[in-house]
């Protein structure tokens, strides 16, 4: 065995793994689109306050609109992507069963996706209007 | 391999390390479980918004139920704790992002954060739904 490989800690020599070099990167995309989220949530509540109890037509036309209808989608978007790692984590937090761990870790990226691509596909929808 | 097998063996007895039920609550420990709490409330509200979206996006019908739904005294008391939810969750994720920087850290400056995060989020939340209310021409 090479020097460099004595280096590794025992349990990680013997599984022949290691670390997978990408520990930080969930916790790093979660401060990036907690950072994006402050700016585009508070749009969303000033977009939703201005539509309270307007017509369907108003609703369809704002929403629709080039600039709300981009920031909607931002705000899915990052949203989306916010919350797969928020409920991956809380999921390798409290499940332990394997098999339940799987597929509850795989619901949530169906239900992630699902709810972002409705909803953006709502919004392009208005925007197009086809 | 014994190495594997010493280490398996040893990490099955180690002791788990205490859990909330030990602790004495305290103002820090229950403000980072509400965001926790309100994240994932937050995270099955967004059906209520990708709903809100496909009525807008459906036609005037479903975008009545929707309405009637969201205007209902239950419609009403789900989007009062979204707003709640999502403010909370909204200035907990500053108050983390400031302790992110290695800032706010001392005795004081940590349950004055935590403080303001209950506090203005209690007090955003009613000002949101003031200005809703006004927004709409008043309570119906």
């Amino acid at each position: 065995m090479s020097e460099r490989a004595q280096m590794r800690t025992p349990l990680g020599r013997v599984r022949g793994l290691g670390a997978a070099h990408s520990g930080t990167g969930h916790f790093w995309h979660q401060r990036i689109t907690s950072i994006a989220g402050i700016p585009l949530t508070i749009a969303l509540i000033v977009i939703v306050i201005g539509l309270l109890g307007r017509s369907p037509a108003t609703v369809v036309q704002v929403l629709g609109s080039p600039m709300v209808a981009i920031i909607m989608l931002l705000f899915i978007i990052n949203t989306a992507y916010h919350m797969w790692i928020g409920m991956q984590e809380i999921i390798l937090d409290y499940v332990h069963e394997d098999m339940l761990k799987l597929l509850s870790l795989i619901a949530n990226t169906f239900y992630v996706f699902a709810v972002a691509l409705a909803s953006c596909y709502a919004i392009l929808k208005l925007s197009f209007g086809v | 391999m014994a190495e594997l097998e010493a280490g398996t063996r040893a990490g099955s007895q180690r002791p788990l390390s205490p859990h909330l039920q030990i602790y004495t609550p305290m103002l820090t420990m229950m403000m980072s479980i509400m965001h926790r709490v309100t994240g994932a409330a937050l995270y099955f509200g967004m059906l209520l918004l990708a709903w809100w979206l496909i009525a807008a996006a459906s036609g005037p019908n479903a975008y009545a139920n929707v309405e009637w739904f969201m205007g209902s005294l239950i419609g009403r008391l789900i989007l009062f704790g979204y707003t709640w939810a999502l403010l909370h969750h909204l200035l907990g994720g500053i108050r983390h992002l400031i302790w992110d920087t290695g800032r706010g850290f001392e005795p004081a400056e940590r349950e004055m954060l935590t403080l303001a995060t209950l506090i203005g989020s209690i007090a955003l939340t009613l000002v949101v739904w003031v200005i809703g209310y006004l927004a709409m021409g008043g309570p119906r």
